[in-house]
């Protein structure tokens, strides 16, 4: 009896699969799914050329560069992009001492809020407080950048893609899309989900910024020490992370050798 | 029930003979999982899948109950909290990883215990209960997960319980109102997140309690084995330690070597970058998928595109999708061949491997955008699946012509001449 | 001849059996190794994170502290008594012969030399851990002038030194320096 029903059963939801293919499938062929702009034009991302010190099983941050990386953040990014999760004691693993996080966060004004009275104050920033809120003026809403590195598919070399590939729409776009032009105020980045970002290209032009080290600042640069400094803010464990991985690992390949050799000797003597 | 050639816990430290009179707790353990449980000497690597999914269950509570002594379950500062414990929580890193790669570990254990069980027929009968009991515990651990997901209160999170919850939407009459009643609300938010916390945190005790009744089961007839031939003398087995405590030992050596690699070295390689941006009820991602895991389910879910007769797209989707777990639940029953294990049954055989590379193909597809030709692939992937369980495996275990079986594990295990030297036919 | 022979397989036998016993001892050594190393990042994690560490250091600007006031600051997320002594309650707190009291300490002991007048203490009894009343404005100062706890009665002196009462030690001075004449780091 079970069986009937259950051959039933599966006769109905084969039947309604079948209906919603037979549907499906005469939409595909009456019409079919045409190429958007974003499946032709949309480029994956790549990263700067030898890749980043951070990447691999054993990848390090390299303090040099993730503290130019932060120079970039802090003379273009921070204008209108906040880093909340990043408090500034967290500087010191990136090689600042601290005196020079004392003088770094003292730049900032931390806003404080009494809930009692209402009242918002602002107080000279510490150490132990976190990068303040960013007031943005213009229109839509820069995203927070301390996550930004692992929020976004392809990770640092997305943003340091994303930074380099800011170009005019080439000019077969518009022959083949002639819907594609893009909209007032956006700019074309092939690397950007849908073609036309809202931010205006933040790193033009070599020597934007000035670096202590002696590095040339060129746009490909800045751009990877920025991304460098991304994937720190976004993800400050890593290297600890590496380092704790491989004697874990270690540990237990020894440990799987032992339990093997133990499961030998305890089965040698059954057949099985 | 014991096998009557179980060995018999015999304490010989006099402290252990007080407690055993007082309360025979060492010897619940030794006829449990020591050398007081006769096991089928023949069973294979598969047969350690049980106890890893026990082991990712022990480290899921481990690392939940401490995760949970930093996380905060406020909207306002839910996904804040978690950053917290990355970032400045000693080893906060590590617990959140192994937490949230401890789920996927938990399901890759769990989904090899289950097709172990398909292919060896373990649901049945003697073996019936320990298969629904473990049914159940795949049901708690899909909702156990779904609302852990839920907690970082990230776009995934945020979506996921949306879309989730969204589903008992399509119940005719009492959906809706059943819909803002989960969430206490018209949308997730507080309410919801908080009955998710606290939810998390009990389902997986829950877990633990079926778990133990699941065990409790299989000491009745005792574990089944790859020839699935019953146990018919002591020369069948061996007693579970030492023998499969160390046979364990390897498979979980081997396991937490892959899942630490994991935790190391690509601890967000499962994870979804979008559910690293904080919760927008204003804005949908692009492209929402649930955790791997569901994958297959989903993809069964998104399959019913058109209104079938009276029964609108979106019900038949749901029902479909429940129905293709709860028909797991009917399995014994559905599967009337007189033979247990798949070795000896050739046909069943076949459409086991098709089922295996249908459910592959339906994760595929689960995990893709909703485009073509994704939804067309998964149209006929969930067809074969409804038709297996539905169609295939009632009517192949009513004419399928199985293969000999062995007359014993032993003869299995040593040959016929070997056997009867040990284990003489009475 | 047999008799060799079979005292020899014995001898096998047993260098096998330790042989097979030292691999089990290890097995189990390196899961109990496993297990134990577990525990320290389970442990670790309940010791302070690392941002209620950041805060463990506080700057108070005393310049607006008239001789005779107090003021309570925040240290670890515990009051603090900053406290400007006057001349006569230095003087009463010299008074007192050291050796008879609880928890002898001078008040030399317990404040910077040459800034004698800044008494700095926790704001948390020795006794059970209530706040003292004294630093505020009009609270009672107990009968030897300093500080009283209104818990269980506890009464300290002008130099926070424990008189009368239940409470076993004077309050604690925490660790400071002066960064300046008019600023003084906590921690």
């Amino acid at each position: 009896m079970i069986r009937i029903f259950s051959i039933l059963a599966g006769a109905f939801f084969s039947v309604a699969l079948l209906w919603s293919f037979g549907k499906g499938a005469s939409s595909y062929v009456s019409e079919p799914p045409k190429p958007t702009v974003e499946s032709v034009y949309h480029k994956h991302a790549e990263g700067p050329e030898g890749g980043f010190s951070f990447e691999g099983a054993f990848g390090k941050f390299d303090k040099q560069q993730l503290q130019r990386g932060f120079q970039v953040y802090t003379e273009v990014c921070a204008t209108c992009h906040a880093l909340k999760h990043v408090a500034f004691r967290d500087l010191k693993e990136i090689g600042y001492n601290e005196a020079e996080i004392k003088a770094i966060a003292a730049k900032y004004k931390v806003p404080e809020y009494n809930a009692t009275t209402g009242e918002v104050k602002t107080h000279d920033g510490v150490a132990k407080d976190h990068f303040p809120p960013v007031v943005y003026g213009g229109q839509g809403s820069p995203p927070d950048l301390s996550l930004i590195a692992k929020a976004r598919h392809g990770g640092p070399n997305y943003i340091y893609a994303l930074l380099t590939g800011y170009q005019p729409q080439p000019a077969e776009v518009l022959k083949q899309f002639p819907d594609a032009k893009i909209p007032a105020g956006l700019n074309w980045n092939p690397y950007f989900a849908n073609l036309n970002i809202a931010m205006p290209q933040p790193l033009v032009s070599e020597g934007q910024v000035s670096y202590k080290d002696g590095t040339k600042p060129t746009v490909e640069q800045m751009s990877a020490d920025v991304s460098a400094f991304l994937m720190w803010t976004a993800e400050p464990k890593l290297e600890k992370r590496n380092q704790t991985g491989w004697p874990v690992l270690g540990f237990l390949l020894f440990a799987m050798v032992l339990a093997y050799m133990s499961y030998r000797t305890v089965w040698a003597d059954k057949k099985h | 029930m014991s096998f009557p050639w179980a060995k018999e816990y015999t304490p010989s430290h006099p402290a252990m003979v007080w407690l055993d009179e007082k309360l025979p707790l060492p010897r619940f353990v030794y006829n449990a999982i020591g050398a007081g449980y006769p096991v089928p000497r023949n069973l294979n690597y598969f047969w350690n899948f049980g106890v890893l999914a026990g082991f990712c269950l022990v480290i899921q509570l481990v690392t939940g109950i401490v995760l949970a002594m930093h996380y905060a379950a406020n909207t306002g500062v839910a996904f804040d909290s978690t950053e917290h414990i990355m970032r400045d929580v000693n080893w906060g890193w590590l617990l959140r990883y192994m937490h949230a790669n401890g789920a996927s570990a938990f399901f890759v254990v769990v989904y090899a215990h289950i097709f172990r069980g398909f292919y060896f027929g373990s649901y049945k009968a003697p073996r019936e209960m320990i298969w629904l009991l473990g049914v159940l515990i795949f049901l708690l651990m899909m909702a156990t997960a779904f609302m852990g997901y839920v907690l970082p209160w990230g776009q995934m999170s945020f979506w996921g319980a949306k879309v989730i919850t969204g589903l008992f939407g399509a119940i005719p009459v009492v959906g809706e109102p059943l819909q803002i009643w989960l969430l206490g609300g018209f949308a997730p938010d507080q309410a919801a997140l908080n009955r998710f916390f606290s939810l998390h945190f009990l389902l997986p005790f829950v877990i633990l309690g079926v778990v133990i009744l699941h065990i409790w089961a299989l000491h009745i007839p005792g574990s089944s084995n790859p020839t699935g031939v019953e146990v018919k003398t002591e020369s069948d087995t061996v007693p579970f330690h030492p023998y499969y405590t160390a046979k364990d030992g390897v498979g979980l050596a081997v396991f937490l070597f892959l899942y630490f690699a994991m935790v190391f070295f690509a601890p967000n390689a499962l994870g979804h970058p979008d559910n690293y941006i904080p919760a927008n009820p204003m804005s949908t991602p692009a492209h929402i998928v649930p955790e791997w895991y569901f994958w297959p389910f989903y993809a069964i879910l998104r399959a019913f595109t058109a209104d079938f007769f009276i029964i609108p797209a979106k019900l038949m989707g749901v029902l479909a999708m429940f129905s293709a777990i709860l028909v797991w639940f009917l399995l014994p029953w559905l599967d009337k061949s007189p033979v247990r294990s798949g070795t000896y049954r050739p046909t069943f055989k076949k459409f086991y491997w098709l089922l295996v590379i249908d459910v592959l193909v339906l994760g595929y597809c689960g995990g893709a955008p909703a485009a073509e030709p994704y939804v067309m692939i998964s149209q006929i992937a969930a067809m074969y699946y409804f038709l297996h369980f539905f169609v295939v495996i009632p009517v192949v275990s009513a004419i399928e012509k199985p293969l000999p079986l062995p007359f014993s594990i032993t003869e299995a295990v040593l040959g016929k001449d070997e056997a009867a030297t040990v284990a003489p036919a009475e | 001849m047999t008799q060799t022979a079979v005292a020899d397989t014995s001898d096998d036998a047993a260098q096998g059996v330790r042989r097979r016993d030292f691999i089990h001892v290890a097995a189990v050594s390196a899961a109990g190794v496993g297990a134990a190393s577990t525990l320290y990042p389970l442990v670790s994690q309940m010791a302070p994170s690392a941002d209620v560490l950041a805060e463990s250091s506080t700057e108070i600007d005393i310049s607006k502290i008239q001789p005779g006031q107090a003021i309570k600051a925040v240290f670890r997320k515990q009051p603090v008594f900053v406290r400007n002594l006057t001349p006569t309650e230095i003087a009463e707190a010299k008074k007192v012969d050291v050796g008879s009291l609880r928890d002898p300490q001078s008040l030399d002991d317990r404040t910077k030399p040459g800034k004698a007048n800044w008494l700095i203490t926790m704001g948390v009894c020795t006794h059970l851990g209530c706040v003292p009343l004294g630093a505020g404005e009009g609270e009672v100062k107990g009968e030897f002038g300093g500080y009283f706890c209104p818990c269980h009665g506890s009464s300290y002196d002008t130099a926070a030194r424990i008189r009368k009462g239940p409470a076993p030690k004077n309050l604690e001075v925490p660790p400071y320096e002066f960064t300046s004449d008019t600023v003084v780091k906590i921690g």
